[in-house]
């Protein structure tokens, strides 16, 4: 089992879902988070006040799955979310230890399903 | 007594009622979210406190008979005795006294609320409500009694106010700064970022402002007729002329315009046009606004800086600016042909009533300089007026009130 953290641009959310869920992935997690990369903060001014480095808004997916949905879901998202831009965002596979179904006490495999 | 007229500063009263919550909306946007709870409590305390203080004394400081030196308005009228359904016989003659009197109310209410931007994040609750009540029997009493008053030792200068560009703006600026400058800059200015919460919330508020400053401006005419349209469109006008310079100027000096930006440009411009509203013409109205759009612009990115106080929120560089600017202007544009109780000024031939409107500033900053330092220090002598150093890091949402504005978890 892998742990799959992706952040995306923001404005890819929708696109990237809807790919997901049609390569039959439908658990994730979806938040917005504050971040930076290559792309640098953009600055901003406020009666002019710089504040430079301001971070990015991106979209983080938490995805969890089995081994055989690994490369499945990570080159949907590379095809769906890329712009050939800089800001893009980044994948991170991770390994999964356990996964517990709260709602049933399943473990493992069965209870991404 | 006339309907028409009753009718009308009535409604302007409610207009400029919701003025103070605009303020505080203005201000809250622009507070980082930490502190956004103890800009609306504080507006709203301040309505509380200002509408007790008016009807119980401070009316009857500011506009009851003169003490008969010039200084201050006697207790005649205190707790509104004899200030009736009937009409007052030196104000709004055609009103009943007791509208006028709360529609001066409403501006008094505004003063104080204007100058919580310039310590905002900062200042004890227990403070504030101290000091506001000092301060509005100390400065806002005398000098609204000065302007506007009957008998005062100042009425023989000649000197022109409308709606209150001294009496409002430029007393509440200067004592903001002085209150700005002695209470110290926020912990991490100019090192960390202080960028507004929530500007959508900033916009309303300087929506409400622009509508209730119809009735702050065209109100003060105190008759439904052609001296309130006058006042009216001239106020629309420099507001628009000053948002838009505001905004022009950032987009040439820092690369685009904001709507922080056009939003503080026209609030410039209200408060520009105040002294002036009731006695320039529309089209002088433009350069008033298009230059306090400049000016203030100028006195926030450049002079602030240059001098390194911690207003805030700009209470001196938009009114205290603003509002000095307003009164040169109505010395430099008034007209006669507007306003026969008016005067004309400089492009008009007229030196004296520039000469009156210097004078007018200079005895109105003086005072408002010199008191608000010694109120400021017996406040802060008796119940201190800083936060405590964790209080301001954790917010005064928590920290004064127990309250925070955006839950995070359901």
């Amino acid at each position: 089992m892998k742990y799959i953290i992706a952040i995306v641009q923001p404005h890819k959310l929708e696109e990237v879902k809807r790919a997901l869920e049609e390569e039959e992935i439908h658990l994730m997690t979806v938040s917005t988070v504050l971040g930076q990369g290559r792309q640098k903060g953009r600055t901003q001014v406020y009666r002019g006040a710089k504040e430079s480095g301001g971070l990015l808004k991106k979209v983080k997916f938490e995805i969890a799955v089995n081994e055989d949905f690994v490369e499945r879901t990570i080159s949907t998202i590379t095809k769906t979310a890329q712009t050939g831009q800089i800001g893009d965002g980044k994948i991170f596979v991770l390994d999964l230890a356990e996964v517990v179904r709260v709602g049933s006490g399943e473990r493992g495999g069965v209870a991404i399903n | 007594m006339n309907a028409g007229d009753t009718a009308w500063v009535m409604v302007c009263a409610a207009l400029v009622f919701i003025m103070t919550p605009g303020v505080a909306f203005f201000y809250g946007g622009m507070a980082r979210r930490k502190n956004v709870l103890s800009i609306l409590t504080q507006c709203f305390a301040i309505i509380c406190l200002v509408s007790l203080q008016w009807v119980l004394f401070g009316y009857s400081l500011s506009f009851g008979p003169d003490t008969g030196y010039g200084i201050i308005g006697g207790l005649d009228w205190i707790g509104l005795r004899g200030v009736g359904q009937e009409p007052s016989a030196v104000y709004g003659s055609t009103l009943p006294h007791l509208v006028f009197m709360i529609f001066q109310a409403m501006f008094a209410i505004i003063t104080p609320a204007l100058m919580v931007g310039a310590f905002a994040g900062r200042m004890k609750f227990s403070a504030l409500i101290l000091f506001t009540l000092l301060w509005l029997t100390f400065v806002y009493d005398p000098i609204a009694h000065w302007v506007w008053g009957s008998g005062s030792w100042l009425g023989g200068i000649g000197a022109l106010d409308f709606a209150g560009g001294i009496v409002v703006h430029v007393s509440s600026g200067i004592s903001a700064l002085v209150v700005a400058i002695l209470i110290g800059k926020r912990i991490g200015y100019e090192r960390q970022s202080f960028a507004p919460h929530n500007l959508p919330i900033t916009f309303l508020g300087g929506a409400l402002l622009w509508l209730g400053w119809f009735g702050f401006n065209a109100g003060s005419a105190l008759e439904a007729g052609g001296l309130a349209a006058n006042a009216f469109v001239t106020t629309n006008t420099a507001a628009a002329a000053a948002g838009m310079a505001w905004a022009l100027m950032e987009w040439k000096m820092d690369g685009a315009p904001t709507v922080l930006g056009i939003v503080s440009g026209v609030v410039a411009g209200l408060v520009a046009i105040t002294p002036a509203c009731g006695f320039v013409s529309v089209l002088s109205s433009i350069p008033i606004g298009l230059i306090a759009g400049i000016i203030c612009y100028l006195a926030v990115t450049k002079l602030k800086p240059l001098l390194g106080y911690d207003d805030a929120l700009d209470v001196f560089g938009v009114h205290g600016i603003g509002g000095i600017w307003g009164t040169l202007a109505t010395g430099i544009f008034a007209a006669v042909a507007i306003n026969s109780g008016g005067a004309d000024g400089l492009l008009l031939g007229n030196a004296k009533l520039f000469f009156a409107q210097l004078i007018y500033l200079a005895i109105c900053i003086t005072y408002a300089l010199g008191v608000t330092r010694i109120l400021y220090k017996v406040v802060d002598a008796l119940v201190g007026m800083r936060v405590d150093k964790q209080s301001e890091l954790i917010g005064l949402d928590l920290t004064q009130h127990n309250e925070s504005a955006y839950t995070v978890l359901e």
